[in-house]
This record gives C-alpha cells, sequence and structure tokens, in this order.
C-alpha cells in the first residue's frame, strides 16, 4: 500500500553548477527517478509547468542533458500575496554510459513529467548462457 | 503592485524576488482543517479577482478532486509513480501518495464562477471575488 501514505512536501532544489548560467536567475533541478529493466533504462523527471516546445533535450560526448522553461508570461499582471515555493527554469544532466543506444532514446511528456527511455544497447542486454 | 516585465532579460530574476518577498506572508489564514500541506501553492491577486497556484507533476487531472465551501478551498487528490515489474530502481526522488489540503481564504469568493485548470503538472485556480465582498467607493456628500 506504497501509494496510501500522504504526500510530503518537499522543497525544491536549487541548481549549483560548475558552469555558470549567463541569466541572473535561479534554475532548479527537477526531482527524478531512474529505474532500470532488461532493455532498457528510464529516466524519469518531473518539470511542472514546462511545455513541450519550451524543453530540450541534447546528447553530446555521452552526457544526456535536460533544460526545460516554463512561461513567465503566465504571470504576467499577477500580484502575489502569499508563495509557498519559487519558480525557475529546469536543468540536469546525466553521463550515459557506452552501453546505451543514443540514437534509440524516446521521449513523453505528460502532466509535467518527462520520461525518456533509453534503451541498451544490444550487446549490453543480458544473455542466457545455456550449458552445453 | 502587479507584476510586469518590461526587460525580458531580468523577467525571470524578478519574478523570483517577488515570489520570495510574498514567501509564507499572513494573507492566508493559518487555520487549517485539512491533512497535510501538499499541493505547496502560491495565491496571487489579478485584479479584484484570486489566482491560486500549485506545483502537481505526475497528478492527472481525473485524480484531483477540488470543493469550495464558506470561502474554503480543499484539493484533495493522489499521485501515483510506478515502475514496470521487475524494473532496478536506482534512483528515487519523486514520492507517491494522498494528499487532502484545505486553506481558509481571506476574501469572500463566487463559487459559481471558480474555474479550474490541470495542465503541464501545474493547477491553477481563478477564483473570482464575490460581488458583494467588492469594495465599493463612497461619494462624500
Amino acid at each position: 500500500m506504497a501509494n496510501e501514505q500522504a504526500l510530503d512536501v518537499r522543497e525544491k532544489k536549487e541548481l549549483v553548477t560548475k558552469e555558470e548560467k549567463t541569466v541572473p536567475a535561479r534554475y532548479y533541478v527537477p526531482a527524478t527517478d531512474i529505474y532500470e529493466t532488461e532493455a532498457a533504462l528510464t529516466v524519469v523527471m518531473e518539470l511542472p509547468g514546462v511545455d513541450k516546445k519550451d524543453l530540450d533535450l541534447a546528447v553530446e560526448n555521452d552526457v544526456l542533458r535536460v533544460e526545460g522553461r516554463i512561461d513567465l508570461g503566465k504571470y504576467e499582471g499577477l500580484e502575489p500575496l502569499y508563495t509557498e515555493y519559487n519558480v525557475g527554469h529546469f536543468s540536469r544532466s546525466f553521463t550515459l554510459s557506452r552501453k546505451i543506444d543514443q540514437a534509440a532514446i524516446q521521449a513523453e511528456l505528460e502532466d509535467g513529467v518527462l520520461t525518456l527511455t533509453l534503451p541498451k544497447a544490444k550487446e549490453a542486454q543480458p544473455r542466457k548462457i545455456k550449458i552445453g | 503592485m502587479a507584476l510586469l516585465f518590461p526587460d525580458p532579460f531580468d523577467a525571470l530574476l524578478q519574478l523570483q524576488q517577488a515570489l520570495d518577498s510574498f514567501r509564507a506572508s499572513d494573507w492566508l489564514e493559518t487555520s487549517l482543517s485539512g491533512v497535510g500541506s501538499y499541493p505547496p501553492l502560491n495565491a496571487f491577486r489579478k485584479g479584484d479577482d484570486l489566482v491560486i497556484v500549485a506545483e502537481v507533476p505526475g497528478v492527472r487531472k481525473e485524480d484531483v478532486a477540488l470543493e469550495i465551501k464558506n470561502n474554503t478551498l480543499r484539493i484533495s487528490g493522489t499521485k501515483t509513480v510506478s515502475y514496470g515489474e521487475k524494473a532496478a530502481l536506482h534512483r528515487r526522488e519523486r514520492s507517491a501518495g494522498r494528499f487532502d489540503r484545505a486553506v481558509a481564504l481571506p476574501v469572500e469568493v463566487d463559487a459559481e464562477g471558480v474555474k479550474a485548470e490541470c495542465r503541464d503538472g501545474i493547477l491553477a485556480l481563478f477564483l473570482p471575488r464575490a460581488e458583494r465582498d467588492k469594495p465599493r467607493s463612497i461619494r462624500i456628500s
């Protein structure tokens, strides 16, 4: 009954990186789950407020980089009264092992959650060894 | 002062500073009748009306229930996180579970006119202020 527990509030994590951003604003690190099955590695990220068109995914030098921007226009004309969280763009990157078939990575964005499926390269999939 | 962003370069920083300065302000009454404080929410004024926004990534529209009664807004629902069978978990940062939160709004709202939207993991509520609660200007005779 893991789903029946009450949901806690987790403070959003601010991004701290070696490379700096050129805009003077805070970035956040999306909460991420990573799990592995025989065929693929799946990365699930929470990017609330990010539209499909404002999401950048790139693989370069074995690094998978995800950057999601929120739409500031939605806040125009609003006057804050009370706040419990802050907003900002999201950024996170992961170093991929060579075992991933980088050309076959698939992405899906639904309800503010990005699911990346990273299929394992053929040679990395487990093989059953028959005893002769 | 309503948020206006004349300079797009600084827009995000300005918004972040504005949101920071209203962190847990005393606008919202702290008498909570719900349990817990998920989802975290931000409240704004838009003209006479109110806008309440919450981040609920991974919560489906059909899994959220909204109720309003006597200016108490109740947001409840379930967030599910599922992994495929036989999956080995490497990193687990997302949480799942039930939520039920009630907040007492300090202004009277027109319950009939409330509109809600749940898109891209953001729940937004548009709460029009009740006509009888709006301030009236008084003519000095």
